[in-house]
């Protein structure tokens, strides 16, 4: 086995360190190394979204990013969506929304809609669907995903 | 994934080095959207990943009077975010906002979807259409490619051994032209095209001075057809003469029968996509 690499970089505004092998994922790190497990691997090649993460301000699938590529960079992971003061608007609008149903796209979802937010506080519809196109939902919740999204675009 | 190794050299010369010792057992890593899933899923079996990322040449990215330049690993959403190609080359934003989802345009490069070689690519026919060199590095020097012989078979290319692409150079866009790239594809995002065309092209007045017509997913490699563009020039770009143009289109597809479309059908697309993707191009470079 080829030796681990020592990464350091910060993740949800906290310095972090861990160990990965070089064939290592950024979503393996951070599910089996960081043991911050609400990312999840969907279709682990780039197509469903339940890996986003938001690296360096960019919302990528963290199952095509490689551990190593991280060192130095910044990544905000679900875990770092709420704040101490309670659930993020996009949180909170999928929960009372019943945004969700298996709940295994729902992460992905939220990080994505985070990013769009940051990028577009105000979106239509359609920018809301384009933008989280790179999502998907076995449970054919997209009508209730983008209504939480949009309601939580107003707060 | 089996057990890799990872590099991230910072100069030209030093990647040149480790990929030289590697050869083909070494693949460059920029966005990684192809070249991960890949290995992941055993259908390419290397020893090393090179991260070309940390040299300053693949992050180039600059527009201006003496054209454009491209580092080989800018993602897609850099190129997109910047005004001023958006403003000179919207033929090329057409490419780059379609490639894959939000997340892929992150990291994919064009340097990445040129070097994967996938017949279907969606940003090659607009760098051929308007006319984009490539500038390779190597262990012997450095050489230039057009992009329309890059590559040579699905998967293949014209790199040698301890060679890897750089960046794209485009000439400024001429006067009075416009480019365009569409492609057909059962749903809105997210897919891979069934068939795409680039074009480009330059009036002279109301006449066609210059045009050339690239295809993507109806042969074995991207493919320019220059004969389609020379058809254009000198008419005024009529019904007629783009009717003709999008048959010697159709003629030089060699397309394949599977499951996102049989060959019969993608020649039709083509000469579909070839007058929409003209009328796209016209208009853009209409004073």
């Amino acid at each position: 086995m080829t030796k681990k690499l020592h990464i350091a970089c910060k993740i949800n505004g906290q310095p972090a360190e861990f160990l990965a092998e070089p064939r290592n994922s950024l979503l393996e790190a951070l599910r089996d190394e960081v043991k911050l497990t609400g990312a999840k691997e969907g279709c682990n090649n780039g197509n469903c979204g339940a890996c986003n993460v938001i690296l360096d301000g960019r919302l990528v699938n963290s199952c095509l990013v490689m551990a190593a590529e991280v060192e130095g960079k910044s990544i905000t992971t679900i875990e770092g969506v709420a704040t101490k003061d309670g659930l993020h608007p996009l949180q909170q609008c999928f929960l009372e929304g019943a945004a969700l149903q298996c709940g295994i796209c729902t992460p992905g979802f939220i990080v994505a809609a985070k990013a769009l937010l940051e990028k577009n506080p105000h979106p239509t519809e359609h920018d809301a669907r384009h933008f989280l196109a790179g999502n998907l939902c076995r449970c054919t919740g997209y009508d209730k995903i983008i209504r939480a999204v949009l309601e939580a675009a107003g707060k | 994934m089996k057990d890799i190794t990872y590099a991230a050299p910072k100069t030209i010369a030093e990647a040149t080095g480790l990929l030289n010792d590697k050869g083909d057992r070494a693949r460059i890593l920029a966005g990684g959207t192809d070249i991960i899933v890949q290995v992941r899923e055993g259908r390419r079996d290397i020893d090393a990943l090179v991260d070309v990322k940390h040299i300053a040449e693949v992050n180039e990215l600059t527009c201006d009077a003496k054209g454009l330049v491209i580092g080989a690993a800018v993602p897609c959403c850099v190129i997109y975010e910047n005004k001023a190609i958006a403003k000179a080359y919207p033929g090329l934003m057409d490419a780059v906002t379609l490639i894959g989802g939000i997340q892929i345009q992150s990291r994919a490069s064009l340097g990445g979807n040129l070097c994967n070689a996938s017949p279907a690519a969606d940003s090659i026919p607009v760098l051929i259409a308007l006319e984009g060199t490539c500038e390779i590095a190597g262990p012997k020097g450095n050489r230039s490619v057009p992009v329309e012989q890059f590559c040579t078979a699905p998967g293949k290319t014209v790199l040698g051994r301890g060679e890897f692409l750089v960046r794209f150079r485009f000439p400024p866009p001429k006067p009075h032209s416009g480019a365009a790239y569409l492609r057909f594809i059962p749903r809105n995002e997210m897919d891979i095209a069934v068939v795409g065309a680039g074009v480009a092209v330059q009036l002279d007045g109301s006449k066609c001075k210059s045009a050339r017509i690239a295809l993507a997913a109806v042969a074995p490699t991207p493919l320019l057809v220059a004969d389609a563009g020379a058809a254009l020039v000198g008419t005024t770009l009529d019904d007629a003469a783009i009717a003709k143009a999008a048959a010697i289109a159709q003629a030089a597809a060699k397309p394949i029968s599977d499951m996102r479309g049989d060959a019969d059908y993608r020649r039709h697309l083509v000469g579909v996509l070839v007058k929409r993707s003209l009328a796209i191009a016209i208009d853009r470079a209409k004073p």
